[in-house]
């Protein structure tokens, strides 16, 4: 099961350096710089978006999950992303836990869920943040260079919600354990961390994709995220109340069918927007 | 001659709709009253620009399709002259809730709504002036154009119906024109929200005109060192 994937990735990676690499890399910056020197803002029709034209060919599955190995191989390689990650929530919510320095059954439900999505969507900006900003510019080159952008679109917001739904689960079980568990429902609430985690990495990797072209991408990101995000939040909070007060599920698919229309926009639009983005 | 009739047009309309806003018939209801007529001015500038934002998403469309850098100035400055409007909205919606339901700035999800659309827009802004080079600027904020466009209607005008809201349309209370929108409004209130895309159109289109001659003097100025 595992040996095509890591014989794919294998390709993928015995070329990350090739001889032949640097000198594309070169001859490929010299052509824009010449292309930006020699006519200036009349050159419009030659650097337009040509995503397609570059590469007909269909992305496939094999493609998506090449793409994906290779992010958990290079994550697991640098632990200390993830594990930076890790401690990340785990030393917030013992921040929040000691500064409101409440015994637990004072903290009203409302509270400890809002404090919860608000950890949560910070800790989902810093994660996702770096998911392009992390890799060098020639790796990105060449990666753009071997497989379409739908498929690098599509594996990344796939990494990005397994990671995300890895950290908050890790985060809830620590919060849970920290500041009591007032959750009745545990089903639904596993489902609204599900979808959220799933929603939050759909929309903050086209963003950080964006954040990335920019040089104070920390700043921007946050500044376009947060008022992008702020629907899918206000439905998560509302989904996970429900899931806290226990009510029965029919109460809850208004939310539920709302959370994945949501997901589902942003991914298509990520999908059709991502060819333009990626060749700046 | 062919190219002024819409400014004149405009100016016509919004004084048309100044005047009989002010003193033309409306009908009387409760708690209301006269402030009615903000109807005229807040709705309008709303749907305006809501008007606006679609045309700036349509160029920015049209800019990655196409890479005409014009598209991407299209697109900027109706967005901004968009800004401008809801920002109006926001302050004659306030005067209206004062007055109305005794707050300037209610718990309202529409109002809440609205703030956020207008921070992802200014957003937008924020990251235009981030760039350097004006081919990465357009494509890169053309693409989050599309995405915020995207997420703005949703904030607007389908999470507000959701649940319980002040405004008409939302959490069981009935829209605007099922009974009280009679036809001395809809004489005034058509025309507004024309008028009013005219004119942001006006404020963008001089705008436009800036940055192109700009453009044109740089690029002069580049050829001169050259030479």
């Amino acid at each position: 099961m595992c040996l095509p994937f890591a014989k794919s990735f294998k390709n993928l990676t015995v070329l990350l350096f090739p001889s032949g690499f640097v000198s594309y890399f070169c001859s490929a910056k010299r052509s824009t710089e010449a292309g930006k020197s020699d006519a200036g803002y009349i050159t419009t029709a030659n650097r337009k978006p040509k995503a397609e034209s570059r590469r007909p060919a269909p992305i496939t599955l094999n493609e998506i999950k090449t793409l994906i190995w290779k992010e958990v191989t290079l994550e697991w390689r640098q632990k200390y992303a993830l594990s930076g990650m890790l401690l990340y929530v785990v030393s917030t919510v013992f921040v929040c836990y000691l500064s409101f320095n409440l015994r637990r059954n004072q903290l009203t439900p409302i509270v400890w869920n809002t404090l919860f999505w608000i950890i949560l969507l910070f800790t989902a900006v810093n994660a996702i943040a770096k998911s392009f900003s992390q890799e060098r510019h020639g790796r990105l080159l060449y990666y753009y260079n071997l497989c379409s952008p739908q498929a690098i679109i599509i594996s990344k917001i796939i990494y990005n919600s397994l990671v995300m739904a890895v950290l908050s689960a890790l985060g809830f079980v620590f919060y849970a354990f920290v500041m009591g568990n007032p959750v009745q429902d545990n089903g639904l609430f596993t489902i609204c961390i599900l979808l959220a985690s799933t929603g939050f990495a759909s929309v903050l990797t086209l963003i950080a994709g964006i954040a990335s072209k920019a040089d104070n991408s920390a700043t921007l990101m946050a500044v376009l995220s947060f008022p992008i995000i702020l629907p899918m939040l206000l439905m998560t909070i509302r989904l996970a109340k429900n899931a806290l007060d226990g009510l029965d599920w029919s109460v809850s698919t208004d939310e539920i069918t709302t959370l994945l229309s949501i997901d589902l926009i942003v991914i298509t639009l990520s999908y059709l927007l991502f060819p333009y983005l990626w060749r700046s | 001659m062919r190219k002024i009739w819409w400014k004149i047009l405009c100016v016509v309309i919004i004084f048309y709709v100044i005047i009989m806003g002010f003193i033309g018939p409306v009908p009387r209801l409760a708690i209301i009253n006269e402030s009615i007529r903000n109807t005229y001015f807040h709705v309008a500038l709303w749907l305006a620009m809501t008007t606006l934002l679609l045309l700036s998403m349509v160029f920015s469309i049209r800019y990655l399709v196409k890479g005409n850098i014009k598209d991407d100035d299209i697109a900027s400055e109706v967005a901004k002259a968009a800004i401008f409007f809801g920002i109006l909205g926001c302050l004659t919606g306030s005067v209206w809730a004062n007055y109305t339901w005794g707050d300037p700035w209610p718990n309202d999800p529409k109002l809440n709504g609205a703030a956020v659309g207008i921070l992802i827009y200014l957003a937008y802004l924020l990251l235009r002036s981030s760039f350097e080079d004006e081919q990465r600027r357009a494509r890169i904020s053309s693409v989050y154009n599309i995405f915020a466009f995207a997420v703005f209607i949703p904030i607007i005008y389908i999470l507000p119906r959701l649940t319980d809201s002040l405004h008409p349309g939302s959490g069981g209370n009935s829209t605007f024109g099922s009974y009280d929108f009679d036809n001395n409004i809809r004489r005034v209130f058509y025309p507004a929200v024309i008028g009013y895309i005219l004119l942001g159109l006006w404020i963008a289109e001089l705008r436009i005109r800036i940055k192109q001659i700009n453009r044109v003097r740089e690029e002069a100025l580049i050829e001169s060192g050259k030479l």
